[in-house]
């Protein structure tokens, strides 16, 4: 909604009588009204059910292993995704990027080249793409979603081209490495939920405590406002867009090191669950609320599901009609906060 | 010494004239109000004023020098702060965050830096309070009366210490009885020795505060007097035309 709009609505007369509304100020209200609040209250609820109901199967450390792993992949990419929601963008490439991305890196080990310089060239393939795709939306005003549905597009086609529909599980001097970074664990947890654990931080400290954080929220909140006022809209939301390439390429590589193989369908259809992660985590679709936690909180709750319906033998068919109706729950559950606010 | 001054300026986009010869001078601790009907150029004032069109003839002086703007943010630097129609705030983001939008407090610790948000709000706690309006700082936008979100949209103004400040209708959009709290607002900008411009369709609210008036019409200036010497109804008649100059 822009500024335009709002201001246009007369506001009611009695707004002047009425005590300063709400909003903002109490920390106790704010949590309340948080979408992520409530899908931690949904997780923890369903982690406790399920622990009672099935101690031996779901509330073992081994599940809890299984389950932190398997969404921190998708935790990873859907950081990336939720800043560029936040500006009121989409990227539709997340999947490719970490299919090109993941082939490069296996190319290139396969080829005996050291695991430093193939990550570097995975992560720099993924900025590369990021880099596409905001140059074309932010200087050429292109719509974000035809753009990297085009790069969607172009990235599976170019993982194709590059691995020469090989698959690569030899990875050279280095594959120890590899096979470490993404499948081992430190103390009991999965490295790539520890390197989750730190973007996530980053990345939530950087937009809540940076003038650039502030910046992608200010331009998904009133991108003419941020633009009259000084803000870069355009280096902004450049920036988002590569973060979220590179975002993808570490996914990539941890996802590469844990199967221990890479082909060119890897990241095939991601981007569904990546958006989907941001959007149960609280992040709006039409730009300005979001943040890191949610959109990790937000991924766990899928791989919670899932995990549930396995454990309850629910036909893994049906996985997919579950995320789908959560997805929807989420939209449906902003629209409610929405109407109360006004 | 005027702290604005327009001469001879004119605005044309292809064939269409839509400032034509405008003399215009603002005095520091004055509010000129200016009418106009829909079309009468305005607006294309305003913008050029602000940066954000070049006059295609003329001089625009600040302070006695000439100054051309290539952007906005040159005439912001040069002391010219705009309020826009639509405010042009981040409805997401609290009261201080609008006012800092751009150039936010900052502070630093080695390669880190980080917002001042503590500094920030005790500013924008003070502005609110020189403005006498009740808005919090830590309020969110969205949550506020049109009147409120007035109150952001000038205190911003106030951050920078400009000497002009435009104001695009501020009065349109609010109910009636925000009206009087932003025109106060306007007073308190003149008062701390600001020059207003105020471009205004009300022409009650141009009156109740402009000590000078100056009417478009069809891009050409027709009058400029003092608001004591003349009248709403004059004022409309060269609003339309049906009197030609005064």
């Amino acid at each position: 909604m822009t500024a335009e709009q709002t201001s246009a609505k007369p506001a009611p007369a009695i707004d002047a009588l009425a005590p300063v509304p709400i909003g903002g100020q109490s920390p106790w209200l704010a949590m309340l009204s948080a979408q992520s609040f409530w899908v931690t209250v949904a997780v923890t609820v369903t982690c406790v059910a399920m622990s009672i109901a099935y101690p031996r199967a779901f509330g073992t450390e081994e599940n809890f292993f299984n389950i932190t792993r398997n969404f921190s992949f998708i935790a990873i990419m859907a950081l990336g995704e939720t800043l560029v929601i936040i500006i009121g963008g989409i990227d539709l490439s997340v999947g490719s990027i970490m299919g090109v991305s993941g082939v490069v890196l296996g190319l290139m080990m396969f080829h005996g080249m050291s695991f430093w310089l193939s990550a570097a060239a995975a992560i720099a393939a993924g900025a590369a793409f990021g880099l596409v795709n905001g140059w074309l939306v932010s200087y050429l005003r292109l719509s974000a979603f035809v753009v990297t549905l085009g790069t969607l597009s172009i990235g599976r086609s170019l993982a194709l081209a590059i691995s020469n529909n090989k698959m690569f599980y030899e990875f050279g001097p280095d594959q120890r490495l590899l096979l470490d970074l993404g499948g081992g664990s430190t103390w009991g947890v999965a490295n790539s939920v520890w390197i989750l654990v730190i973007l996530a931080i980053v990345l939530g400290v950087a937009l809540k405590l940076t003038a650039w954080g502030r910046h992608v929220y200010a331009v998904g909140g009133n991108e003419s406002a941020a633009r009259l006022t000084g803000v870069s809209v355009d280096r902004v939301r450049l920036s988002v867009y590569v973060l979220s390439g590179v975002l993808s390429a570490v996914a990539a590589i941890l996802t590469v090191g844990w199967l221990g193989s890479v082909t060119n369908a890897l990241g095939l259809t991601y981007e569904l669950r990546v958006i989907a992660s941001s959007v149960i985590g609280g992040v709006n679709l039409m730009g300005g609320e979001g943040g890191a936690y949610g959109t990790v909180i937000g991924s766990v709750l899928i791989e919670v599901i899932r995990n549930t319906l396995n454990m309850a033998g629910v036909d893994p068919y049906w996985q997919g009609t579950f995320v789908g109706l959560f997805i929807i729950f989420a939209v449906l559950l902003e629209k409610v906060r929405g109407l109360r606010l006004r | 010494m005027p702290v604005l001054e327009l001469r001879n300026l004119s605005k044309h986009f292809g064939a269409i004239e839509a400032l034509v010869g405008v003399d215009l001078a603002l005095e520091s601790g004055e509010i000129l109000g200016l009418m106009g009907d829909n079309g009468a150029g305005k607006s294309t004032l305003v913008r050029i004023i602000a940066g954000n069109f070049r006059p295609t003839g003329g001089e625009m002086l600040i302070e006695g020098r000439a100054v051309h703007f290539h952007k906005p943010a040159q005439a912001r630097d040069a002391g010219i702060e705009v309020v826009y129609q639509d405010l042009a705030l981040c409805d997401n983001l609290t009261a201080s965050a609008n006012i800092f939008l751009g150039r936010e407090m900052r502070r630093r610790a080695g390669p880190f830096q980080w917002l001042d948000e503590r500094s920030m709000h005790a500013r924008a706690r003070a502005l609110f309070a020189e403005l006498k309006s009740e808005t919090r700082p830590a309020d969110l936008v969205k949550s506020m009366s049109g009147g409120q979100r007035q109150a952001v949209a000038i205190a911003r103004t106030r951050l920078a210490q400009a000497k002009i400040v435009l104001m695009d209708e501020p009065t349109a959009a609010i109910s009636v009885r925000q009206v009087a709290e932003v025109l106060d607002l306007v007073r308190r900008l003149r008062d701390q020795g600001m020059a207003v411009l105020l471009i205004s369709h009300r022409m009650p609210d141009v009156f109740a505060v402009a000590n000078r008036i100056a009417v478009l019409r069809r891009g050409h200036k027709v009058a400029d007097k003092p608001a004591n010497d003349t009248s709403p109804e004059e004022v409309t008649g060269l609003i339309t035309g049906a009197i030609r100059a005064a």
